[in-house]
């Protein structure tokens, strides 16, 4: 299997007139900020067919320079890891960044490259934390061992970076050394030394192991020990208060607290300050009076038809109901929870939680590492279903998607539900979370009974602790939200569109009284409610919206909240789910779902109301 | 004795990693059979916090159990 050049600037729509520059280095070593440094404002996001990961690039004078995923080496074992590799094999010239600090972590990665025969650049990021961790690094030393230039940066506070755009224009791009006694084990397996043969060795495009391939990474790990050894010397005694802070955060005794404040805030953010506040001036004052009264003033004069009239500015209409809630409601929330999510992404505080919940989750055939679609699935469920890819196995993966389509809310969901229930009061949130994780945990343990197979164990690295940075921050949540409403869009119109048919047809009616022994004889909920869940299955996110205007009593509130919670996953998520895991699997979800949620709201009717 | 039996400011050497996959991707975060770690943290039952260097790990109990360790002398 072998790609060319222009199959990935094809595959990215890069543009092919410039040579490409792959930045290439592990997680959270600043790779973006020397993005950022590099190629300006301007750049421009691609999805990587097939996967979740994002490509950004920009330019830099003649070059394109491509933002890699941050992975450990060069190999498949996961969608970023994918990613990174069809871009590195297809380019020459490599800005490998490596993190001062963990230089012996990075160093793999770096002679993995020098070992491909491409052409590097060093850039040896964070060297102001080196200082303060008082690590002694003999850079004339490393250039010299590994045949590269090396540069010293601290990219967040913009050092080094003309050094590096100099190296780039004198194209100090260089093959390094090759490490020592490779060659003999290509040899001893018959074959001769080559970019080529070594990734055919290395078993670069397979997800499974090989022994050669352990040989290999046996043999480069000693050498990169043995540079690191002779380049870098450090005070082991010296803790710098990162690493107690990041101890704080594992044990549980304070670090269950800590997660629980964090989840609090969140909870806030979204729920009262946004969805409520924020929500309130945007929805119902700009959209519902002013945008409103001027759009039917204008329909009004030009449609006389009483049913295009419906279908346009009607209780469902797509110039009314649809722009008021995606762009009044919506909108804001997704971008509050965007904000949000990168800035904990970005912190390096969400691999310590997966440690932290690493035993829990273990009961339900999972390990900490699934709580990371889980938390992505508070974003989209969609986009976390697919994430699940991350996870060591196919039963986890199952058990995963099955939760997430069953209690996890989405966004903008997760953003209206905080705000409906922190106006029921304190102990309904409560009694909400409660209910919520009960079935979480039951249905976890019950699918890790049924479900065959074995789970994998945790084994991740934990990254150092570091204060997100501001513009990384605000240009992840813009491509995220922009990314997630561009997708939504269509699926809002067509639902939209659907329902204002429904209604201007009286169908919708017809329905509601089909589901009335349901929804008003088990859930005692009112009739209008129906409508939440005919939206819930298009979008639960847009179902739930519905709930904002339909006239409740309390106890009717917080039965409704929990049963849309655990109703259906959406349609694009129950697509996906058939695209990962087939039909069967995906049909077993849904209707899962639907009984659960009806089940679990009747009782709770019937006790409450 | 086996990773998961280790406490907290523990030192040991890694004798061995019985999963291949496991071994692969500890080589790559820099850590082989012969490394010096310390525990630097522990949760009774769950993961236990590797150091090397400056570098943190978490490793869950199930695979703990399948790496064999010997105390620093």
């Amino acid at each position: 299997m072998h790609l060319n050049c222009h199959c990935v600037q094809e595959m990215l729509n890069i543009p092919d007139d410039k040579e490409v520059i792959a930045l290439v280095g592990n997680p959270n070593v600043g790779k973006s900020v020397i993005f950022n440094k590099l190629t300006g404002r301007y750049v421009e996001v691609s999805n990587y067919p097939g996967t979740t990961v994002d490509v950004n690039y920009g330019f830099y004078k003649d070059y394109v320079i491509v933002d890699t995923p941050g992975v450990y080496g060069i190999s498949s074992f996961n969608d970023e890891e994918i990613v990174t590799r069809d871009i590195v094999l297809s380019t020459q010239k490599i800005i490998n960044v490596v993190d001062s600090v963990h230089l012996d972590r990075d160093l793999f990665l770096t002679q993995q490259l020098i070992d491909y025969q491409k052409e590097v650049i060093v850039v040896l990021n964070m060297v102001d934390e080196v200082e303060k961790n008082n690590i002694k690094i003999d850079i004339e030393k490393l250039k010299e061992i590994l045949g590269v230039e090396v540069i010293a940066t601290s990219a967040s506070k913009g050092l080094g970076i003309d050094k590096l755009k100099e190296a780039i224009d004198k194209n100090l791009f260089k093959k390094g050394r090759i490490t020592p006694n490779l060659e003999k084990i290509l040899e001893s397996e018959g074959k001769k030394f080559s970019c080529e043969t070594l990734v055919e060795a290395e078993n670069v495009f397979s997800s499974s192991v090989s022994e050669l391939q352990e040989k290999i990474y046996a043999l480069r790990r000693g050498y990169v020990d043995e540079i690191f050894n002779k380049t870098v010397k450090f005070d082991t005694k010296k803790l710098e208060f990162k690493n107690k802070l990041s101890q704080v955060l594992i044990n549980p005794l304070t670090g269950i607290p800590i997660l629980f404040a964090t989840l609090y805030i969140m909870y806030y953010f979204m729920g009262v300050l946004v969805a409520q506040r924020l929500v309130d001036f945007t929805m119902n004052t700009v959209m519902g009076e002013y945008y409103l009264g001027f759009i039917k003033g204008i329909v009004e004069k030009f449609v006389s038809n009483a049913f295009l009239e419906k279908i346009i500015v009607g209780n469902y209409g797509i110039l009314s109901m649809f722009p008021i809630i995606f762009l009044g409601l919506l909108f804001p929330l997704v971008v509050a929870f965007h904000l949000f999510m990168s800035i904990l992404e970005d912190s390096g505080y969400l691999p310590r939680i997966a440690a932290l919940v690493d035993r829990v989750f273990n009961k339900i055939g999972l390990n900490g590492r699934a709580i990371i679609p889980i938390i992505l699935g508070f974003g989209c469920v969609t986009m976390a279903t697919m994430t699940t890819r991350i996870l060591g196995s196919k039963r986890e993966r199952l058990i995963t998607m099955f939760l997430l389509g069953l209690t996890i809310p989405c966004s903008a969901q997760l953003g209206i539900i905080s705000g409906l229930i922190s106006r029921l009061g304190f102990w309904y949130l409560v009694a909400y979370i409660l209910i919520i994780g009960f079935i979480f945990g039951l249905v976890g343990r019950i699918l890790n009974k049924i479900i065959k197979g074995e789970s994998t164990s945790l084994f991740i690295d934990l990254p150092t602790l570091r204060i997100p940075q501001p513009s990384n921050v605000l240009k992840k949540t813009y491509y995220k939200s922009k990314g997630f409403l561009v997708e939504a869009f269509p699926i809002f119109v067509a639902a939209t569109l659907v329902l204002g048919f429904l209604d201007a047809t009286n169908l919708l009616h017809a329905i509601e009284n089909f589901a009335q022994p349901v929804v008003t004889g088990f859930l005692k909920l009112p009739k209008q409610i129906t409508e939440v869940f005919i939206l819930s299955i298009i979008r639960r996110d847009y179902g739930a919206a519905g709930l904002v205007t339909i006239p409740t009593t309390k106890g009717q509130m917080f039965v409704a909240l929990v049963t849309t919670t655990l109703f259906v996953p959406c349609i694009t998520s129950f697509a996906m789910m058939t695209k990962e895991n087939g039909l069967k699997y995906s049909v077993f979800v849904w209707i899962s779902s639907a009984v659960i949620a009806i089940l679990v709201g009747g009782v709770l009717a019937n006790i409450m109301l | 004795m086996t990773l998961d039996m280790i406490s907290k400011d523990q030192e040991v050497i890694i004798k061995s990693i019985k999963s291949k996959t496991a071994r692969v991707y500890a080589l790559r975060f820099g850590i082989n059979e012969g490394s010096k770690v310390k525990c630097v943290a522990k949760i009774n039952n769950g993961p236990i916090i590797l150091r090397k260097n400056h570098q943190e790990i978490a490793i869950g109990n199930g695979l703990a159990k399948q790496i064999e360790v010997e105390t620093k002398k």
